[in-house]
């Protein structure tokens, strides 16, 4: 189905993004996964990753750590603890993100803890040169 | 009596007074407004949080295994009060009202037999509670010269709380802090924080037919983590309504002071005017009688 649909990425803080989107593609906990306009309800929780934002021929980048994302037929809802956008990461911030990460992987006291800091790693590792 | 330049003295040292005041005010105010914007800014995630979490908590029909965060642990003997003040003072009864109506829950549990724990979270609550209820203070967090508060603030308080919780020290826990209304008016609150409030899901009945959603893990461990991440964000929403109204509470405050110091000046003023009209009067007379006189 064609057609844009309402996308808001909201953080505790503020509202970050809030647009009409062809697509967007979202790491959800349990696969990465498009919506589309008309897309069916679902509530899926985040692990750390990358959002592909496609709106009017422009794309846009975010790293989401953890949140979750609420889809509706003509909308879709992020809750993000925190988001950056992949063009404004730089180096350095990057490197202190990487070091706060394994400072939680190496205090991490669960599976599920140790597992989202793991994939927030592996995401930083492979933003780093691209940024730098 | 106060001589002409004791009092001339005086009025200076109001005058100055006045300044602060109204200098403090000014900053309070602008302070005010960028509190408010941002506790303004934080109003959507909370909103869609409460809305989600709402429709999910509605579908948990068996309550026997539900989270604990949602339904308590089933006890109801030690409670934990989080106590939110500011940093700092001057901002008139904004801090003691918080802690007295802590302070009142507190009294009331303990007369009823409950152990009361207490947390607080800023400097002049602690310093307000410590008295009578230190020995019962368990954990204290301090923001000193922390200038902008951001979520990792709230996040800090409630990995704290959900510690404590997961070891057991507590069964109850409840948020004390002022709720903004206006500028001249903040209320003290208190607001359960576990087991967890729900809000009522407002016209279900309209969106409930309409958005039957499917959830991913599964609906027990998306419930499960949006319950944590409530903690932390109710915990931020009241920190950030306790910047709001510490702001407006101390705006009007010394709206206050200025005008009673303006006040103070004006009668000052008058009385010294007087006395100084009197001491020439007097001059006068002396003068007068003594030329008389010979």
């Amino acid at each position: 189905m064609a057609g844009t649909f309402k996308f808001e990425l909201v953080s505790p803080e503020r509202v970050l993004m809030s647009v009409d989107a062809d697509q967007v593609v979202v790491p959800g906990a349990d696969g990465d996964f498009a919506v589309l306009a008309g897309h069916a309800p679902f509530i899926t929780t985040l692990r750390p990753g990358v959002l592909d934002v496609t709106s009017g021929g422009s794309k846009r980048r975010v790293l989401v750590k953890s949140g979750f994302a609420e889809v509706d037929p003509t909308r879709l809802t992020i809750l993000a603890q925190s988001a950056f956008d992949v063009d404004e990461l730089t180096p350095s911030v990057i490197a202190s993100e990487l070091k706060t990460a394994e400072a939680d992987l190496a205090s991490a006291k669960d599976d599920a803890a140790r597992s989202a800091a793991d994939a927030l790693i592996s995401e930083l590792r492979r933003l780093g040169p691209k940024a730098a | 009596m106060a001589s002409l330049k004791d009092m001339r003295n005086r009025i200076a040292s109001v005058k100055a007074t006045r300044k602060i005041t109204k200098a403090m005010q000014m900053v309070a105010a602008a302070k005010l407004r960028r509190a408010q914007e941002a506790a303004q800014a934080a109003r959507p995630y909370a909103e869609r949080m409460d809305g989600v979490l709402a429709n999910l908590a509605s579908k948990v029909a068996d309550k026997n295994s539900a989270p604990v965060l949602l339904v308590g642990n089933g006890r109801d003997q030690v409670h934990l009060l989080i106590v939110m003040t500011a940093e700092r003072g001057l901002c008139g009864g904004f801090n003691s009202n918080i802690a007295k109506l802590a302070r009142i829950e507190a009294n009331k549990l303990v007369a009823a037999g409950k152990t009361v724990k207490i947390m607080t979270v800023g400097r002049k609550g602690a310093d307000n509670l410590r008295r009578d209820l230190g020995k019962n203070i368990v954990e204290r967090k301090d923001f000193q010269g922390i200038k902008q508060l951001n979520f990792s603030h709230a996040e800090g308080i409630a990995n704290t709380v959900l510690g404590m919780f997961e070891a057991g020290d507590f069964d109850v826990a409840t948020l004390y802090f002022s709720e903004f209304k206006s500028v001249i008016a903040q209320k003290p609150t208190a607001l359960q924080l576990i087991p967890a409030k729900i809000p009522e899901s407002k016209g279900d009945a309209v969106k409930g037919a309409a958005a039957v959603h499917e959830y991913e893990p599964s609906e027990e461990q998306v419930l499960g983590d949006l319950l944590t991440r409530n903690i932390s964000t109710q915990v931020f929403r009241g920190l950030l309504e306790n910047a709001a109204s510490e702001q407006g509470a101390r705006m009007s405050a010394m709206d206050n002071a200025t005008r009673n110091a303006g006040d103070m000046i004006n009668k000052l003023t008058i009385k010294y005017n007087r006395l100084r009209q009197a001491n020439i009067t007097k001059e006068l007379i002396e003068i007068i009688s003594g030329a008389e006189a010979l």
